[in-house]
Parts: structure tokens; sequence; C-alpha cells
């Protein structure tokens, strides 16, 4: 599909986005961000609130401009919202007028016009399948529990077959268990698909859980990508034991210590910050200097780079 | 528990019923005291025994419910202009609100669609909006006559003009609260603007844009009636008019029972029909 595999799908250049107050000022609310996604990748994106995490997806999306840079997907510039990139809402988003059938059949026939209602439905039913939805295809919104609801979203998203999926926090909302088993379910579907995924969270278990590579956001205003972490996690991972891989606390230590601590003084932590290039670090690897690690220290985490 | 509230409700009103009844009976019976002298024309008007004091000028409940039976048994005959059966003038009165209610659905509807879509249609069109809608619709009659120079026509008019307000203000109402989320699945699945006002924006704000159209045929049934009895001819408001110029109290009574529940079915009706576009989030 891709004739140069080499390139990314996502790149992402310099973006920055301003709103201006009821006052007249303008707030920067991130700036000179600097990333890409490569086809099939899964890669998170963690930050305080106010960085500007949902803005960043929904430039990504095409539903909000960025105040300057630019972002391409596919070597192409993004102007608008595109059946290329899928949307899952944290909020769900599903009508309430529709059944979950309903629901996904509007975005595959707003996908493939020329189907006709047979094959719409035939489609519709192979990813209801896909969310282990079978048996609810009449229900309407209103009658399904939160979890499920995000099952219709991830199902509806999925359905227009997007080159790339994107995720505005879509396990926020649910209780632990129910989280628990959307992301195992989120991990498989995307492995048998090999889906290229965006997606914002503010959990570090999910993130260390789902994705390949980790976005670290400093704080908001004027945030900027801090570095990018790697996940070394191999890929077959399951919720149950990926607490028992020896990465898996260096990770998280990493993680949890920059939201807790750097996120906030992180332009002067590191003099030589280049935003077109976001240290990529791979917390998860050396034993030995992941001792270094350990909170009491206090030392930068230059080391580990 | 739930047995015995289901029928404690009717029976309460079987009691309220029975007891307005009993009472408006009680004031209408005929009094024993001494005749009263009354003038010959008034007692020509209201007859020998209600001139005399024997007989309450005001009908008993007796009295109407024949005239209901006698209406019942023949609602729909035609002696002329001015002795037609109460169910043709219904009828005419119903026809009448559907027309200028249909109309007035054909235009308020687009046009609110409009307004609730784009502000700067809403902030155009507010300042007129906010000036016609608190006019009585009866106020247009006159010049409803001298320029559409029909009675009948006139009457629609001014069903039209009164049913537009709700229907227009609940509809634009209804667009422009129509949930982002919602435009914006539409939006990320690149549907274009005709099919998102059909599928999305419809039908999220179907169950606003009913409750306007239900308050409207309301109102178009309460204005209908002084419509008609300013423009006279046919139609409910013209019977009882008509009936007070005979001075028939029971068909005045009658007419005003018939009025209040078609105004109820009418009411039933949107109802239902709002029902069916609601849903529960």
């Amino acid at each position: 599909m891709h004739n140069i595999m080499s390139d990314p799908l996502i790149r992402i250049e310099g973006i920055s986005k301003k709103f201006t107050g009821r006052d007249g000022t303008a707030t920067t609310v991130f700036e000179d961000l600097y990333f890409s996604i490569e086809p099939g990748e899964f890669v998170c994106l963690i930050g305080h609130s106010g960085c500007g995490k949902t803005t960043i997806l929904n430039v990504l999306s095409g539903l909000e401009q960025s105040s300057s840079g630019y972002v391409f997907v596919g070597g192409r510039e993004v102007s608008g919202p595109s059946l290329d990139r899928a949307v899952i809402f944290q909020s769900h988003a599903l009508m309430p007028w529709l059944t979950v059938m309903g629901n996904i059949a509007f975005a595959v026939s707003s996908r493939w016009p020329e189907w006709n209602q047979e094959k719409v439905r035939a489609h519709c039913q192979q990813y209801i399948d896909l969310v282990n939805l079978t048996g609810a295809e009449k229900k309407r919104p209103a009658e399904l529990s939160g979890g499920m609801k995000q099952r219709v979203g991830i199902a509806r998203a999925l359905s227009i077959q997007p080159k790339m999926l994107l995720m505005d926090e879509p396990f926020s909302a649910l209780d632990a268990l129910t989280r628990g088993v959307l992301q195992e379910e989120v991990l498989r579907i995307c492995a048998e698909t090999r889906q290229t995924v965006f997606m914002i969270t503010h959990d570090v278990d999910e993130a260390i859980l789902l994705a390949d590579k980790i976005v670290l956001m400093t704080n908001g205003p004027h945030a900027k990508v801090a570095e990018i972490v790697v996940n070394t996690l191999p890929r077959s991972r399951t919720r149950h034991d990926l607490h028992k891989h020896p990465h898996y606390y260096r990770i998280r230590n990493h993680l949890i210590d920059f939201l807790v601590d750097r996120s906030k003084v992180f332009a002067s932590d590191s003099p030589d910050y280049d935003p077109r290039h976001p240290p990529l670090v791979s917390p998860g690897l050396d034993p030995a200097e992941a001792a270094a690690l350990a909170p009491v220290s206090g030392k930068p985490l230059a080391a580990v780079r | 528990m739930n047995h015995l509230l289901s029928w404690r409700a009717p029976l309460l009103s079987l009691i309220v019923f029975l007891l307005l009844i009993g009472v408006w009976h009680a004031l209408t019976l005929p009094k024993s005291s001494a005749p009263q002298t009354v003038g010959s024309e008034y007692a020509a008007l209201v007859g020998a025994e209600a001139s005399t004091g024997q007989k309450s000028a005001f009908p008993s409940p007796a009295d109407v419910g024949r005239k209901i039976l006698e209406h019942l048994r023949e609602p729909f005959y035609d002696r002329g202009p001015n002795d037609k059966g109460i169910g043709i003038q219904l009828a005419y009165s119903i026809v009448r609100v559907m027309i200028g209610y249909l109309l007035a659905a054909m235009v308020a509807i687009p046009v609110g669609f409009l307004i609730g879509m784009s502000p700067t249609v809403y902030r155009a069109l507010d300042p007129y909006i906010q000036v016609l809608k608190p006019i009585s619709p009866l106020a247009w009659m006159p010049l409803a006559l001298f320029t559409l120079k029909d009675s009948s026509v006139s009457a629609i008019f001014v069903i039209f003009i009164c049913s537009l307000w709700p229907m227009l203000i609940n509809t634009a109402f209804g667009v422009s609260s129509v949930r982002r989320e919602w435009l914006n699945v539409s939006r990320t699945l690149e549907v274009g603007h005709l099919r998102t006002a059909l599928r999305v924006i419809l039908p999220a704000a179907a169950p606003t844009i009913m409750t306007g159209m239900r308050i409207s045929i309301s109102i178009a049934w309460l204005v209908i009636v002084a419509a008609e009895m300013l423009v006279g001819g046919t139609g409910i408001g013209y019977f009882v008019w008509n009936e007070w110029n005979n001075l028939s109290i029971t068909n005045i009574i009658t007419a005003i029972l018939a009025i209040g529940l078609v105004g109820m079915l009418l009411d039933l009706m949107m109802a239902k029909l709002t029902k069916l576009v609601t849903f529960t989030e």
C-alpha cells in the first residue's frame, strides 16, 4: 500500500495553537510540536490537562486548525476531516436515535455511498462481531452500558477502514474493570488489523500496555513535546503479565517521574533541547543505569538516553 | 398498592364530574318565588317559563344533555347557510387549521433550520421575529381581508401566522443546540451538508421541533374560534356566534365542549407523533 514504507504515515511539523481570550489576550497552548507516526505504530500522548492534548488530536483529525505549522498524512497536508482518519471520541458520540447497527451503517454508507443496504449490513456485522457486540445490533445507545457504547464507537471507527485511528481518552469515562477489558480488546484488534493509532491518555499503565511510543508533553501554556519514550516491552503483552516484565517498572517510574516533577520544569531542565528533534529515550532498557532513575536520586534523566 | 391507586384517580374524576353537574343542576332548578315581572320582549326571548321565574334562563344539565344527543344523532345535517350540523362546522374549522398549520410548517421548519445553522441569519432575522411574534394573530385579520379579499382564506392566513412562531423558534433552537460531537462525527465521515442536515441535525432536533409543532396546533385551535367569529360563514367559531345570536345557550355549551374535545384530540395526536421521534440519551 505504501510505496515507501520508511516514510512516516503522519508527520507533524511545528504546529502551535493560540487562543484569544475574551479580554483579547492570546494564550499559546502548545507550540513547536514535532513528531511523526509510522504505519502500524501505536502512539500515546501523555500530558497534564491544559497542555492541549485534545486540540492536538483535533488538529490531526482536521476538526480544528492549528495556528501555525503543518500536519502531513501520507505526504499530503491535512486541510480538513477525512475518512482516512477515524476518530473515537471520549464521550463515544453515538447518535441516540440510531441502533448499534444504524450508527455503524451511517459511517459505512458514508465511506462507500455506492454500496447497497445488504452489503453495508454485512460489512457492519463483521465489525460488530469484532468488538464482541454480536446480538446487540438492534439496541439503542441508551440501552447499552458505557463499555458497550465505546465498543460501538470503536466498531464505527474501524468499519470505515481508516489509515489511522485517533482516540481521545476513549476509556477515561469507564470503570476500571471495563477499561481493562476494552484495553485488551483494542490491543488484540490493533494486532490483528495492524492499525496505526494515535491515542491521548492520562493513564500511565494504559500507555505502557498499548503504545509503541509514548509522547510526553510539558505543562501548558507553551506546552512542548518533552521527549518520546520507546516502549521496549515485547508487543505481545497482556494486562495480566505486563507488570512481571523487568522493563515495566522502569518505564512506569520514568513516566510518573516525568508527570509529577519534570513536566513543570522541563525547559530549565534541558538546556540543549531542540523541539524539532525531541529526545527519544528507552528507560526500560538498561538495568544498571535505571538504578540512577530512583526518585530519591533526583539526578537528571539524561543518563538513560 | 398499585391497583388501589389505579382506580382512585378515575373515581375522583367521576366525583368531580358529578359534583359539577350537581351544582349546575341545583343552580338551574325552577324557583318557587313569586312571578317576576319582566319586559315583554325579554319574555319572548327567553321563553314563557323562564320569564315568569319558574325556570332558569340558563339551561340545566339535562337540557344540554338532550341537545348533545340531538347533535350526536345528526352531526352532519345541512339546512342552509345558517343551520348546519356541529360536525360540519367542526370539519370546516379543522380543515382551515390544518391548511394554515401545514403551510406554516412548510415555511417555519426550513427557515428555522437556516436560522439555527447560521448565527448570521439568526442575528439578521431575530429583530423581525421579536417584533412580529407578540402581535395578536387577529390583528392581521383586517389586513388579510383587504389584501386576500376572501374571508375563508383570511382565516387560514391568521392560522398560518399564529402557528408560525412557535415552530420557527423551536426549530431554530433545536437545530442550533444539536450536540457538537454529532456534527463532528459527521464531519470526520466527510458527510455532505444535505445528508448531515437530514440524517444528523433533523433527527437530533426532531423532539424540539415537534414540541414547537405541538404548541402551534394548540394555539391554532384557540385562534380559529375567534377568527371564525370575525369572518363568519362557516366553522365552529361562527357556529358559537350564530347560536349566541339565536340565544341558544344549550348549543353554545355543546359547541364549547366540542371545541375542548377536538383541541384535546389534536394535542394527543401531536403528543403521539412527538413520542415517535423522541430518543433517550
